[in-house]
C-alpha cells in the first residue's frame, strides 16, 4: 500500500540528497587553487549526469536487484523492468518502487563524487570519467547489494549500517586513499608550495548545503516519515553540531578557530552520524560526533606527516570518519529506538559489535584493492594523470577551456 | 617632472589621497599589490597545519609631479603613511621623460 506521507518524504529526500552532489562540489571547489576549481566542481557535477542514467539503465538492478550469492544483484531489473509505480515486494513497502530507486540512485551519484577529493589538481578528465563508470559497477553496485541488498552477505550477517557509513563513507574513503597512492603527489606538494585554499566562504556554504542534504540521507532512510525518520533527523543534526564545535576547539588549541576547520567538522560528524542515524538515542550522536572530530583531525595531522597527498582528505573524513561511525554503531545501538536493529556493546551486544567490525573490515579491504586494480587499469589504457604543463597551467584550462573567474583585461 | 612609486599599507591609502589633494595633487593611479620587505610573511592555517605566506597585501600608489613639488611631496606621503611599524612600505622616485594628455594631446608639464 503506497502511503502518501512516506512518498512525499522519500521524494523529497531524494531531492535533498541529489542537492548533496552540488554542495560537495562547492565543499572541494573551495579548497582548491583557483586555477583548478572548475576541474574539481565538474568532477562531482558530471556525476549527476553519468552516474544518474547509469543508475537506471543497470546500476540499481546490480545493487538491489535479485540476489546471486549474496555478492550482486542480477540483471532483472535493467532498464527499471518491473520497477514501478507500485512498491517493491522487497523494500520500503509503502513508497512506489520507482521512489526508492531514485533515492538510492542519489546515493550512488554522491558516493562516486565523494573519492574525486583525494585525486582533485592533477587528473586528466577523461580517465575521470572511465574510472568513475568503472568504480560504480565494480565497488559501488556490489558493495551497496552486500549491505542494503536483499540476500547480500553482510545483510544477512546483520552488519548495521543505517544511511550508507561503510557503503558510502568507508568506501569513498579507503578508494580515495588507493587512488592518491596510485597518482602521486600534486607538483610542488612536496616542496611545500602552499596548496591555499582559494575560497573558504564556498566551502562553508558547501558544508551548509550537504548538512542541509544529509537530513535527507539520514532520515530519508528510514524510508517511512514517521517517528524513526524523526529520530534520525535529531541525531544527524546533533551529531553534525557537536562535530563542528569539537573542530573548533581543536583548530583553537592549535592557532585560532577557523572557519574551514569547523566546516570540516560538521562533515566528519554527519559522516559518522551516517551509518548510526537510525539506531541510536539522538543523545548518543553527540560523543559520536565529538569522537568523530578528534578521529579524523589526527588521522588528517597522521596523513600529512606521512606526506601522503591524499588532497582534501577524504580517508581522514569519510572512511576514518564512517569507520568511526560503523563501530559507534556497535557501540550506542539501541533495540528500543529501532525495532529492526539491534543492540550494541552498551547493551551487551558484543556479537553486534563483531559484525560492524567485520562489515568495515570487508568493504574497507574490498574498496582499496578493487580501486588500485581498477586505478591501475585506467592508468595503463588512456593514462591517468595530465601532462606537466597541463598541471601546471591549471586544469579548468588545460581540461575543460574554461577559467572560473574572469578577468579585467579579456 | 618625477614619478613617486609609493608601495603602503592598504589602510593608508586614503590618509594619503586626503594630504595629496590638500596639496593640489589629485591624478594618482592606485594598484592592490603584494610584496615583501624585510619583515616576515604570516602564518595562516589549513585544515590541520599551517602555511606560511611571504608576501603581504599593500596598495602601489604611482604619482607624476613637478620637480619642485617633488619634496614636499614625498614628505606628505611619509607623514600621512606611517605608523612607525614595521611593514610601512617604501617609496621609490624614478625620472620621467615625458607625458601626454591622451585628450588634448598635450605634453610634458601641462599634461600632469
Amino acid at each position: 500500500m503506497v502511503s502518501a506521507g512516506d512518498t512525499a518524504w522519500i521524494l523529497i529526500s531524494s531531492a535533498l540528497v541529489m542537492l548533496m552532489t552540488p554542495g560537495l562540489a562547492l565543499f572541494y571547489g573551495g579548497m582548491v587553487r583557483r586555477k583548478n576549481v572548475l576541474s574539481t566542481v565538474m568532477m562531482s557535477f558530471a556525476l549527476l549526469g553519468l552516474i544518474g542514467i547509469l543508475w537506471v539503465l543497470y546500476g540499481y538492478s546490480l545493487s538491489f536487484g535479485p540476489d546471486a550469492g549474496g555478492i550482486i544483484g542480477r540483471l532483472g531489473w535493467i532498464g527499471l523492468s518491473g520497477v514501478g509505480q507500485e512498491p517493491s515486494d522487497i523494500y520500503a513497502s509503502t513508497v512506489p518502487h520507482l521512489a526508492f530507486m531514485v533515492f538510492q540512485g542519489m546515493f550512488a551519484i554522491i558516493t562516486v563524487a565523494l573519492w574525486t577529493g583525494g585525486i582533485v589538481e592533477r587528473t586528466k578528465f577523461s580517465a575521470f570519467l572511465l574510472l568513475a563508470v568503472l568504480w560504480f559497477t565494480l565497488v559501488y553496485c556490489p558493495v551497496a547489494h552486500w549491505v542494503w541488498g536483499d540476500g547480500g552477505w553482510l545483510a544477512n550477517l546483520g552488519a548495521l549500517d543505517f544511511a550508507g557509513g561503510t557503503v558510502v563513507h568507508v568506501s569513498a574513503g579507503m578508494s580515495a586513499l588507493a587512488l592518491a597512492l596510485l597518482l602521486g603527489k600534486r607538483r610542488g606538494f612536496e616542496e611545500g608550495e602552499p596548496m591555499e585554499p582559494h575560497n573558504i566562504p564556498m566551502v562553508v556554504l558547501g558544508t551548509g548545503l550537504l548538512w542541509f542534504g544529509w537530513f535527507g540521507f539520514n532520515a530519508g532512510s528510514a524510508l517511512t516519515s514517521g517517528g524513526l525518520a524523526s529520530s534520525a533527523f535529531v541525531a544527524t543534526n546533533v551529531s553534525a553540531g557537536a562535530a563542528a564545535l569539537t573542530w573548533m576547539f581543536l583548530a583553537w588549541m592549535q592557532r585560532r578557530p577557523s572557519a574551514l576547520g569547523v566546516a570540516t567538522g560538521a562533515v566528519a560528524g554527519l559522516v559518522a552520524i551516517t551509518p548510526a542515524a537510525g539506531f541510536v538515542h539522538p543523545i548518543a550522536a553527540i560523543p559520536i560526533g565529538a569522537v568523530a572530530s578528534v578521529i579524523c583531525y589526527y588521522c588528517m595531522v597522521l596523513r600529512t606527516k606521512r606526506g601522503i597527498d591524499e588532497s582534501l582528505d577524504v580517508w581522514a573524513v569519510h572512511g576514518m570518519g564512517g569507520l568511526w561511525g560503523a563501530i559507534a554503531t556497535g557501540i550506542f545501538a539501541s533495540a528500543a529506538v529501532n525495532a529492526s536493529g539491534a543492540d550494541g556493546l552498551l547493551w551487551g551486544g558484543f556479537a553486534q559489535f563483531g559484525k560492524q567490525i567485520a562489515g568495515i573490515a570487508a568493504v574497507g579491504a574490498f574498496a582499496f584493492g578493487m580501486t588500485w586494480g581498477l586505478g591501475k587499469f585506467v592508468d595503463a589504457v588512456i593514462g591517468l594523470r595530465v601532462k606537466e604543463e597541463e598541471e601546471v597551467v591549471g586544469l579548468d584550462i588545460s581540461q575543460h577551456g574554461e577559467r572560473a573567474y574572469g578577468g579585467v583585461i579579456t | 617632472m618625477k614619478k613617486i612609486e609609493a608601495v603602503i599599507r592598504p589602510e593608508k591609502l586614503e590618509p594619503v589621497r586626503t594630504a595629496l589633494a590638500d596639496m593640489g595633487i589629485l591624478g594618482m593611479t592606485v594598484s592592490e599589490v603584494v610584496g615583501r620587505g624585510r619583515q616576515r610573511g604570516i602564518t595562516l592555517q589549513w585544515r590541520v597545519g599551517e602555511y606560511r605566506v611571504e608576501f603581504l597585501p599593500k596598495v602601489k600608489i604611482e604619482v607624476v609631479v613637478m620637480e619642485e613639488d617633488l619634496g614636499k611631496t614625498l614628505s606628505a606621503i611619509v607623514r600621512s603613511a606611517r605608523t612607525g611599524e614595521r611593514g610601512d612600505g617604501k617609496i621609490f622616485v624614478l625620472p620621467v621623460e615625458n607625458a601626454v594628455r591622451i585628450r588634448t594631446g598635450d605634453q610634458a608639464e601641462s599634461a600632469i
